[in-house]
């Protein structure tokens, strides 16, 4: 399952996987742009599924839960990548809105927590999974105006470590992984005057992720960062 | 469904002729259910904590759950012709195709046996089903079979948007979703929740794996207890798809080599395990459980000698109910009688979503 999965980083990784041979449940909440990325990758051989739901909704998560491991079966990997910045432009966090600080962490932080409430339960009776958490170094570092993002993440990297440790020899790997400044919808959102010649693409950083997932030397817990990540044979 | 009456009455074996006793049918918080434990060896009952389950296990036991989600089953949709009816979900959803069976207009608020009739219905008929247009494929009483002019993805779509759990009768408000999976559900093919492994927590999940006892999954598609037809219901439990882990038989062949238990937390994983094994013994291989898919036919009753099931978790259920006839399988009638005196006696509750018991 990978959320978040229209377009940007969410969609490159639902790619990657897909052409690994997976098959992959996409999740987003707009049903145009999920249903050509969907017929995208079935044009390549691929298998996917659209499932059309907002990780930031509370009555969603059984729905979506459900009609992903309806449609695909057992989650092996869950990733989530759907997360928003909040009102644009970014604002001080003393100019932030309760309630925009609250729907920030409702989609980067509880939305995550509740799925992988569902998803992770199986995984550890099955004896194998893993969990992603798609970071950012506003979690580690206090960028003025990513007040609320960066309190999200930082807050969802505390959440992966907790699991990690609660689900120790579980078989269950939750991970949280930072993908370095992409050039992506939200990036432009955050930095309109950006140069994107700078940033890195979608499409290498789905496939480095892919890769810490399937390195069996990425162990639980583990926050990483996809730039400083080299490939190990 | 099976508690609709806001207490069940139970005529106690032990007391004088013709004194009742009452179960209650309240639900009961998933970290607040008490366990009646039955101990065929020592012939006593007593209620512990659930969360005490750990304690009364053994190093090398196996614990064996289903681990089915539970679907949105019950749907409503209406006739070419305008009539009303409930759809439930009887099976799961394959492909395009529904499994179900009709109800009468009216929703939860009535008991399923004082519904009224559902339409009738022909092969070949249209009905629409929330925003699902389906053909009726097969018709047999209220039993249909539908197939759906969607893609799978929109199917599962329209299922999840408009359809809710299976309701009971009593509650005033709805039975959300999430309070009819338990911590562990993966794929969606319970129609009706696999209650007993409701209070297993993963604090109750993971002290018995620090206990030493082996935990394994089946997935078994848990079907309707209550159609709304009389005749229907004495058929219950209808055949019923389920699919066995080869890691699940390498754990259940480990146990019995280490002289460990094998728990069923569930009357459905009892009825997919003892159905693989008569699979086994009509392949001249007893034991000697095929992994894969297979379909649960047993009927269990008192005479059941089980083959692979030692003890059992399960809700508190009364004398006549098909779920204390399966009880019977395991334990001494006369015994399950005073366990359930007991649960009584504790005020606990008899609600599918209630207290428990386990029987060793």
């Amino acid at each position: 399952m990978v959320t978040g999965a229209s377009r940007g980083l969410g969609r490159a990784l639902a790619e990657v996987l897909a052409a690994k041979g997976a098959r992959v449940a996409l999740v987003a909440r707009e049903a145009g742009p999920l249903a050509d990325v969907v017929a995208q990758i079935r044009g390549t051989g691929g298998i996917a599924h659209a499932v059309i739901g907002d990780v930031g909704d509370k009555q969603a998560a059984h729905r979506i839960a459900g009609q992903v491991q309806g449609l695909v079966g057992d989650v092996g990997i869950a990733i989530h990548n759907a997360s928003t910045l909040g009102p644009l432009p970014l604002r001080l966090l003393l100019d932030t809105e309760c309630e925009d600080l609250a729907a920030v962490l409702e989609t980067n932080l509880i939305g995550p927590f509740r799925l992988t409430k569902i998803f992770a339960g199986a995984m550890a009776l099955r004896g194998a999974g893993t969990i992603v958490h798609l970071s950012s170094d506003a979690a580690v570092e206090p960028y003025p105006r990513w007040g609320a993002y960066g309190v999200s993440k930082a807050a969802q990297d505390h959440l992966s470590r907790i699991l990690a440790a609660e689900l120790a020899e579980t078989g269950v790997r939750v991970l949280a992984i930072d993908p370095g400044e992409m050039d992506t919808k939200m990036h432009a959102d955050a930095i309109p005057d950006a140069d994107r010649t700078a940033l890195q693409r979608p499409k290498d950083v789905a496939a480095r992720i892919v890769a810490m997932i399937e390195s069996s030397t990425v162990l639980t817990g583990a926050r990483l960062s996809a730039p400083s990540w080299t490939v190990t044979p | 469904m099976k508690f609709q009456r806001q207490a069940i009455r139970v005529v106690d074996a032990l007391r004088p002729r013709g004194t009742t006793i009452a179960l209650k049918a309240d639900e009961v918080s998933r970290h607040a259910v008490r366990l009646v434990v039955v101990d065929r060896a020592r012939e006593s009952v007593r209620v512990v904590a659930f969360g005490e389950l750990p304690a009364l296990l053994r190093a090398g036991d196996l614990v064996v759950v289903n681990d089915a989600a539970t679907l949105p089953a019950s749907l409503f949709g209406t006739t070419a012709r305008g009539e009303r009816f409930e759809l439930r979900l009887s099976a799961p959803i394959a492909g395009s195709r529904l499994y179900g069976v009709l109800l009468g207009e009216g929703d939860f608020h009535v008991r399923t046996e004082e519904r009224p009739t559902p339409p009738r219905i022909a092969a070949g008929d249209r009905l629409r089903i929330a925003a699902i247009d389906v053909v009726v494929e097969q018709v047999a009483g209220r039993r249909v079979t539908l197939v759906a002019a969607l893609s799978d993805d929109e199917l599962w779509q329209q299922i999840y948007a408009a359809g809710v759990a299976v309701q009971y009768a009593h509650r005033t408000e709805q039975l959300p979703l999430y309070a009819v999976q338990t911590a562990y559900a993966a794929r969606p093919w319970a129609v009706e929740m696999p209650s007993a492994g409701r209070a297993l927590t993963w604090d109750v999940l993971l002290g018995l794996r620090h206990a030493g006892v082996q935990i394994a999954t089946l997935t078994h598609a848990a079907g309707l207890s209550s159609t709304g037809d009389d005749a229907l219901d004495r058929a219950l439990p209808w055949p019923e798809r389920y699919e066995l882990p080869a890691a699940t038989i390498e754990a259940i062949e480990a146990t019995r080599a280490r002289g460990g238990r094998v728990i069923a937390v569930g009357t459905t994983v009892v009825r997919a395990l003892e159905s693989a094994a008569l699979e086994a013994e009509s392949r001249d291989a007893p034991l000697t459980l095929a992994a894969g898919s297979g379909i649960a036919t047993l009927r269990l009753d008192p005479h059941y000698r089980p083959r692979i099931i030692d003890g059992l978790v399960s809700g508190l259920h009364v004398p006549g109910e098909s779920h204390f006839e399966l009880l019977s399988a395991f334990a001494p009638r006369s015994l399950l009688v005073k366990a359930i005196a007991l649960a009584a006696q504790h005020n606990m509750s008899g609600h599918e979503l209630g207290d428990a018991c386990l029987v060793l």
